[in-house]
């Protein structure tokens, strides 16, 4: 057996990113006194870093896949990257805030994230299942030991469940895995679609590999009827942690999802396209019907985070570019937004989790007018209201949809945008329309806020000029194998 | 001169202007607002100047590349039909101002949204582009939701939530059908569009056709609103603050019959046809019932927006008799509502300033305390029942003609709207100003300059138009002649729809078009 030629090139932004997590973790066992600064900046670094690494991708010219069919080089894993990076960055800088004002400031933080962060990246890029499976499980242990990073009691419960209920998931993918292989002989993604094409494997087989693997992916995304872990999770994760999982887990999840389902699985279309109708349509009715029954502003942004997994499911029922250009242009205007979003309710809960119920935002407006209105233009954009970039992705996945032929899970989707414009609404009613209740003081420093304008000024920019990105998005549409 | 760009946005100068100048009295941000109100309606004077009346199409149309890959663009162009919203808009803002002098409270944002109101509603006259236009039409609401629920009287949350959710739910079936043609318009011309001139090429199925009928007209008449989807403008109407007030009904409301008359009529003419007297009934249904509820009212404001779900009715029952008359009538019926209910709104919000009651049994001999007050009560209450001479008599005279042409009961029907009219607005009259009056009134101030000053050209206008009709309706008509020679050119139950025939249309006849062009009788 030949050695695989080894370039390390497109795999980079990973090297880079857990070197930087090992320099940082060893740094905190050798110096004694790490200022929290310099590790925020070391931290900042390695994702800078990783992201210009990734960004000498662009114009990659290499194979489309190295290190022997593990890892893909194309424009789609770019893009994806650079979403995640960036969230990180955001979530680096929010999480630093967020533990030293809450006094449980712990060198691992850092490094974890970083971990996490790359496990994601190695995620999106995959073009082997089973280094899909490493990075999935890279990126899951960070987060389980993110989520109890403090020592409340919703935290520790928040990473128990995760725990539990990832490794039950993780147990579907790897089966999911197992059936692939048994079905076609190979786990390299392009393999097994030529397997599949050209009929040398077994159909059935293949199915339930599908099946098992959507149900892994799934987990992952917090479709429903996988989402029973998300409310909890997210309510217990300390807000800051919150932020960067829901919007970055979704982001490479969703990557994977798109990479493994439209390469692999690209012969047998017909059958996957139910199969993501299906979850679509759930998640999003019950995404959205089950967050009016929230009164914690975290469990409410979990249900609503369900209710867009279905929405970008919706671009993904539409196969092949198309599809993928919707769903990533979801996923960027979702992301800054979803954030954004949890970035504010960090600051509204001043110091830890002590304000995270609906009725400490009564009257913000009058508190803490930028609070307020960011958050308002956060959840205008989940709601898809225009000018914000929620509402471009929103019509960008109902016209995959809809050139896919499936209107009637459009229709749902319109409606309930507005059965869940209603629970957003019911929070800006609070902030401007009601008073005060509790005496309830905002976190008042400079550095959320500044951070929270980077977001702020995505969600409207590319709601006003969408055009800026869609033509790299449509670019890096195109998975090749 | 890009002169419909201008006249959307520079109303957007005044928020960086006011959320900046933090320092700003209440007086200065007013002040502030009013002067970009002001520089707008002139802009708009500009844009009227630069119309040519002779031309049916579209004029001064901008084009900018948006999104090229999804064929979006930024396409904007005015025609008969929005040339006099647009100038309405922009003379109404600076009214709508100057009524919510009196708010004291978050003074900026309010004068903020105000003008972020005014953007949003220029642009949803003027976008020819179908994903611009939902854009603008859905952007509204974010500040007209804040203004009633920030400022409005006791049940504003109530209201403006309704307000809210209401509008959305008809939107997104606007939505889904946007989407819709745009996938069409891929598939059909080979180049993704949202341009109504290219949207109206399409040849659509007739079941296809009547179902996006209904997808638009939905949403439509929630905004108009018809007759049964009219329940939350009562309340928006009652709870939101006097500027909301006039804003809503003077503009607002008019996004729903522009629009069908821009997009249900110009996309879909055999649906149009095919639907025509199930609308036309809902129409009179909606005059009718719209004056027996404002006849039942004690709440003046209440009331006026019940007369609205009247009048409203008028104006829908004109688009769809698919005559010259009727649907010159139904712009200019457009035009006179936002005058005389604007009015209205402004004085009733005045008269709810010094007593604090908009309870008309608490009122009464106020004629002798407020004379100005009760003076311009009156001249908005004798055009709202269409009094000759006052600019509402023309605009229902001309949709009551058209509907005699096609359909007599219906015209005969709608007749007794303008006589129930007369009922709840001279008798609201009654109750307020005149009888005995009650003591605790005894001392109230009449009409500031202020205020004196806002209402005098709204009421020169209203007798401008009364009196000399003609010179709305020359502008409106070559556009009117137009979308009824098209709508008429296609037959109800005609199977599919002849894709670029719009373009071959001249106007109807001459013979029809010179009865309106004469004006009022």
């Amino acid at each position: 057996m030949p050695t695989p030629s080894v370039e390390l090139g497109p795999i980079l932004p990973e090297v880079l990113l857990v070197g930087f997590a090992i320099v940082l973790l060893l740094g905190g066992v050798m110096v004694r006194r790490l200022s929290p600064v310099a590790l925020v900046l070391v931290s900042l670094a390695g994702i800078a870093a990783a992201a210009a690494a990734s960004l000498w991708l662009w114009d990659w010219d290499g194979g489309t896949t190295v290190l022997a069919g593990a890892v893909a080089t194309d424009r789609f894993g770019v893009v994806v990257r650079a979403i995640v990076l960036s969230v990180a960055a955001i979530g680096v800088v929010l999480g630093h805030h967020y533990f030293e004002r809450s006094g449980e400031s712990r060198v691992e933080f850092y490094p974890l994230m970083l971990l996490a962060t790359a496990g994601m990246t190695l995620f999106a890029v995959s073009a082997d299942l089973i280094t899909a499976f490493l990075a999935l499980e890279i990126l899951s242990l960070s987060l389980y030991v993110l989520t109890g990073f403090s020592s409340r009691l919703g935290s520790v419960e928040g990473a128990m469940k995760y725990f539990l209920l990832g490794a039950f998931s993780s147990a579907f993918f790897l089966f999911g895995i197992a059936m692939a292989y048994g079905a076609t002989g190979s786990t390299r993604l392009p393999a097994i679609a030529d397997a599949l094409a050209g009929r040398t494997g077994s159909v059935a087989l293949a199915v339930t590999a599908m099946g098992l693997l959507a149900v892994g992916f799934a987990f992952k995304v917090s479709a429903v009827p996988f989402h029973m872990w998300t409310p909890d999770v997210y309510q217990g994760a300390p807000t800051a942690v919150t932020g960067f999982m829901s919007a970055g887990t979704k982001v490479a999840a969703f990557a994977a999802f798109m990479r493994v389902f439209n390469v692999s699985f690209q012969p047998i279309t017909w059958d996957w396209q139910p199969v993501v109708w299906v979850l679509a349509a759930v998640s999003i009715v019950a995404g959205s019907v089950l967050a009016i029954a929230q009164t914690d502003i975290k469990r409410m942004l979990a249900y609503s985070s369900i209710s867009h997994a279905g929405f970008v499911l919706l671009g993904l029922t539409a196969a092949g570019e198309d599809g993928i250009g919707a769903a990533l242009f979801y996923l960027v205007a979702y992301s800054a937004t979803v954030i954004g979003a949890f970035g504010v309710v960090m600051v509204v809960s001043a110091r830890g989790e002590r304000h995270t119920s609906l009725s400490a935002y009564a009257g913000l407006a009058r508190r803490s007018p930028v609070a307020a209105g960011l958050l308002s233009l956060f959840l205008l954009s989940l709601a898809g209201i225009p000018p914000t970039a929620g509402f471009v992705a929103k019509v960008a996945v109902f016209r995959a949809a809809t050139e896919a032929g499936y209107w009637p899970l459009v229709l749902i989707g319109v409606l309930a945008s507005v059965v869940a414009a209603y629970f957003y609404l019911r929070v800006i009613v609070l902030m401007f329309m009601r008073e005060p209740e509790e005496d309830t003081r905002p976190d008042e420093s400079w550095l959320p806020r500044v951070t929270l304008a980077v977001p702020a000024t995505l969600v409207v920019v590319f709601g006003v000029f969408p055009g800026l990105i869609v033509g790299f998005l449509d670019q890096a549409a195109v998975l090749r194998w | 001169m890009p002169w419909l760009t201008l006249v959307i946005f520079l109303p957007l100068v005044g928020i960086p202007v006011l959320g900046l100048w933090s320092r700003a009295s209440d007086v200065q941000a007013r002040v502030a607002a009013l002067v970009v109100a002001l520089a707008t309606f002139l802009v708009a004077l500009g844009v009227l100047g630069a119309f040519d009346p002779a031309v049916a199409g579209y004029q001064l149309v901008e084009q900018v590349d948006w999104v090229p890959s999804a064929g979006l663009s930024y396409l904007v162009g005015v025609d008969g039909f929005s040339i006099w919203l647009v100038v309405l808009t922009a003379f109404m803002t600076p009214v709508a101002i100057v009524s919510s002098w009196g708010v004291g409270h978050r003074v900026r944002l309010f004068m903020a949204l105000t003008l972020l109101l005014e953007t949003a509603i220029l642009g949803s006259f003027l976008a020819l582009d179908l994903l611009l236009f939902f854009v603008f039409f859905e952007a509204l609401l974010v500040p007209m939701f804040l203004v009633i629920g920030v400022w409005g009287s006791a049940r504003r949350v109530y209201a403006s939530v309704k307000f809210f959710l209401y509008t959305m739910a008809g939107s997104a079936f606007l939505l889904l059908a946007v989407v819709y043609l745009w996938f069409q318009t891929s598939e059909q011309l080979g180049h993704a569009s949202f341009d109504i001139r290219q949207v109206e090429q399409l040849s659509l199925a007739t079941t296809t056709q009547r179902w996006l009928f209904l997808a638009f007209f939905i949403a439509f008449a929630v905004k108009v609103p018809i007759f049964p989807l009219h329940t939350w403008l009562p309340d928006a109407h009652t709870e939101a603050p006097t500027n909301g007030s006039i804003v809503l009904a003077a503009l607002l409301l008019k996004a729903g019959p522009y629009g069908l008359l821009r997009f249900n009529l110009d996309l879909f003419p055999e649906a149009s046809r095919y639907f025509a007297d199930a609308i036309g009934i809902l129409a009179v249904v909606g005059i009718v019932y719209g004056a027996l509820v404002a006849m039942m009212q004690t709440d003046v404001k209440r009331l006026v927006a019940f007369s609205s779900v009247s009048h409203m009715g008028f104006v829908i029952l004109g688009i769809f008799t698919f005559t010259v008359q009727g649907t010159s009538g139904a712009v200019m019926q457009m035009v006179n509502h936002g005058l005389s209910t604007g009015l209205l709104f402004f004085v009733v919000g005045a008269l709810y300033e010094r007593t604090h009651t908009r309870d008309l049994s608490e009122m009464g001999g106020l004629a002798k305390v407020t004379p100005w007050i009760a003076a311009a009560f009156l001249v908005a209450t004798l055009s709202s029942i269409g009094l000759p001479g006052l600019n509402n008599f023309v605009g229902e005279f001309l949709v009551i003609v058209g509907a005699f042409g096609t359909d007599r009961v219906l015209g005969a029907v709608a007749v007794s709207g303008v006589v129930l009219a007369a009922i709840y607005m001279l008798w609201a009259y009654q109750r307020a100003f005149q009888g005995p009056g009650s003591e605790r009134h005894g001392r109230l101030a009449d009409l500031v300059p202020r205020e004196i000053a806002a209402v005098v050209p709204v009421v020169a206008v209203m007798l401008a138009l009364g009196v000399y009709p003609k010179l709305v309706l020359d502008r409106i008509n070559p556009s009117s002649a137009g979308v009824v020679a098209w709508v008429r050119s296609v037959d109800a139950d005609q199977t599919g729809l002849p894709g670029g025939l719009r373009a071959q249309l001249g106007p109807v006849d001459a013979d029809e078009v010179a009865i309106v062009a004469e004006g009022s009788p």
